[in-house]
């Protein structure tokens, strides 16, 4: 076979690959604007699912919680990462590689596990389940995400600016704020999309700490779909995804990531 | 001088770094001992119950083959979802970062990953629309081919593969991505030269130096595929019980929770021996 037609099969293969990523979402997103409850075919274009998802007082509600949890969320995440990240950048000091590979286990241990365990913990010192219980979890989780992209911006700072400013009288807090901060920037946006990100789509941890009718999205559509599913849930699970979808294009534009430097 | 600004360096150093590492101590460390814990009480220690230390939940595990036959079915469930993934995105990674070229890259390789960070649930949910049965794959089968057909893979575990798969797909895409694209293309031009033919060059020049890579990405496939109980329940149904969804059960059904944290702690155990053994390979991969 020539090198020409075997360009041309590995595109038509990227293609496929895009295709099964995409086609159930577009599906999804198709059926929510179609008329029939039962998601039959042929298609006839409706937006009544839309329209009762603006009276459904209950999707609404959770739908809210989830923006301002993930808010909250984001907001603390982002100033403790960014904060342990200049020091693990900035200061050398005897642990640093344990505190460095005590990071991984919120990402790699498998949320069922992380979840139940939080439930079990916040229990016992009786903060019991409910909305402050969800954001300390989402919080743990969005930690590392933040301190890895802010670090992973870190990398690229000349060390000899700090030496600089300070070399001509500025405090460490002022070169901090003035010197490091404004060039990691991009970073730090990026990292605080990446928690919004995490804690607006999270599910399982979320699933063990919220108290039952006081629940996030994701939770919500998880009751609703094994009850049975509807249309309304479909165009809600829509309307996330795009939401969730924007929000990753965003991250990708100031993290780099993916892209060569 | 340079001792006193090495303590000054360790306050400040300290300070920035309490609050990340308290809060993960919280929410995460702290849990995880209060688990273990757990699994060897008899009953919740709140409120009036009587509790105290047992062996029962682990016996438990062992005695009756139910826990243990769950635990061999979701780790079946890990390896048939990672070698799938693996032999479906490994071609992917290499169309990416081997014939693809320019700018259409960088947005294809986006374009690839960006679901993996979209919802999870929404996504397994948007399968259930597209399998069932009288769905839309039922819909585009009767119209393309003559005969009748019904396919109705919802409910089955074909159904819980193919959704699991679509989850994590991006994870091996993403990371042999990165280990090919780290390979210097003048070293496959070199081979080439040298009269090395298309076979060869992958199996002893492209596929050695991208297995870490490889590796790291069936890891970060295999561990939560084995932890996995929405995926299960919702594409699976009443065949859907894994090891998973019995602890989900413990926590949210049967309440006993003594029990779902010892199932949960032998989870973590599997999990913490999967990647000790595999932690060269994936801090080679980071790297």
């Amino acid at each position: 076979m020539s090198n020409r037609l075997l360009a041309h099969l590995g595109k038509a293969y990227l293609g496929l690959i895009l295709f099964f990523l995409y086609a159930p979402i577009l599906v999804m997103a198709a059926m929510s604007f179609n008329a029939s409850e039962f998601y039959q075919l042929p298609f006839s274009f409706s937006t009544e699912w839309y329209e009762r998802l603006w009276k459904n007082d209950e999707i609404l509600e959770a739908a809210w919680r989830s923006v301002w949890i993930a808010v909250v969320v984001t907001v603390i995440a982002t100033s403790l990462g960014t904060a342990a990240s200049i020091a693990l950048f900035r200061y050398e000091f005897p642990g640093k590689t344990v505190l460095q590979l005590l990071l991984f286990p919120p990402i790699a241990i498998p949320w069922l596990i992380t979840g139940t365990a939080m439930l079990i913990f916040f229990f016992g010192i009786g903060l019991d389940r409910g909305t402050p219980a969800v954001i300390i979890g989402h919080v743990a989780l969005a930690l590392p995400y933040v301190i890895v992209v802010v670090t992973a911006r870190l990398a690229t700072f000349d060390r000899t600016l700090e030496e600089a400013a300070r070399s001509l009288g500025a405090s460490a807090w002022k070169v901090t704020m003035a010197v490091t901060v404004p060039w990691i920037l991009p970073g730090i946006i990026a990292g605080g999309l990446f928690a919004f990100a995490v804690s607006f789509d999270q599910f399982v941890v979320s699933y063990f700490l919220s108290e039952p009718g006081d629940s996030t999205l994701p939770v919500l559509i998880y009751t609703s779909i094994r009850k049975g599913f509807t249309p309304e849930i479909n165009a809600v699970s829509t309307i996330i995804i795009a939401v969730s979808m924007g929000i990753m294009l965003l991250a990708a534009r100031y993290s780099n990531f993916g892209g060569e430097q | 001088m340079s001792s006193l600004s090495a303590r000054q360096d360790r306050i400040r150093a300290f300070t920035l770094l309490s609050p990340a590492y308290l809060w993960l101590t919280v929410a995460v460390f702290l849990p995880l001992s209060a688990m273990v814990f757990f699994s060897f009480l008899s009953d919740v220690p709140f409120g009036d119950r009587e509790w105290h230390g047992t062996l029962e939940n682990y016996q438990e595990f062992f005695q009756t083959s139910t826990y243990a036959t769950l635990l061999w079915k979701s780790l079946k469930l890990g390896l048939m979802v990672t070698g799938i993934s693996v032999l479906i995105g490994f071609p992917c990674a290499y169309v990416l970062a081997k014939v693809i070229k320019g700018r259409s890259r960088e947005a294809l390789f986006l374009l690839v990953i960006l679901p993996f960070w979209s919802n999870s649930l929404v996504r397994i949910f948007s399968w259930a629309i597209v399998l069932r049965g009288n769905g839309v794959l039922d819909f585009a089968a009767n119209a393309v081919l003559p005969w009748d057909v019904r396919i109705n893979l919802m409910f089955s575990p074909t159904a819980i593969v193919i959704g699991l798969v679509h989850s994590y797909l991006p994870y091996v895409i993403l990371t042999s991505y990165l280990a090919l694209q780290a390979i210097d293309d003048s070293l496959i031009e070199a081979a080439r030269s040298l009269g090395a033919k298309r076979r060869t060059i992958l199996t002893r020049l492209i596929l050695p130096l991208a297995a870490p890579g490889i590796l790291a990405g069936a890891v970060l496939i295999f561990v939560p595929v084995v932890g996995s109980f929405m995926e299960p329940r919702l594409l699976g149904g009443r065949r859907g019980t894994y090891y998973g969804t019995v602890i989900e059960d413990q926590f949210v059904a049967v309440f006993n929770w003594p029990l779902g944290a010892a199932l949960s702690f032998i989870l973590l155990a599997v999990v913490l021996v999967i990647l000790g053994a595999f932690s060269p390979v994936l801090r080679r991969a980071r790297t």
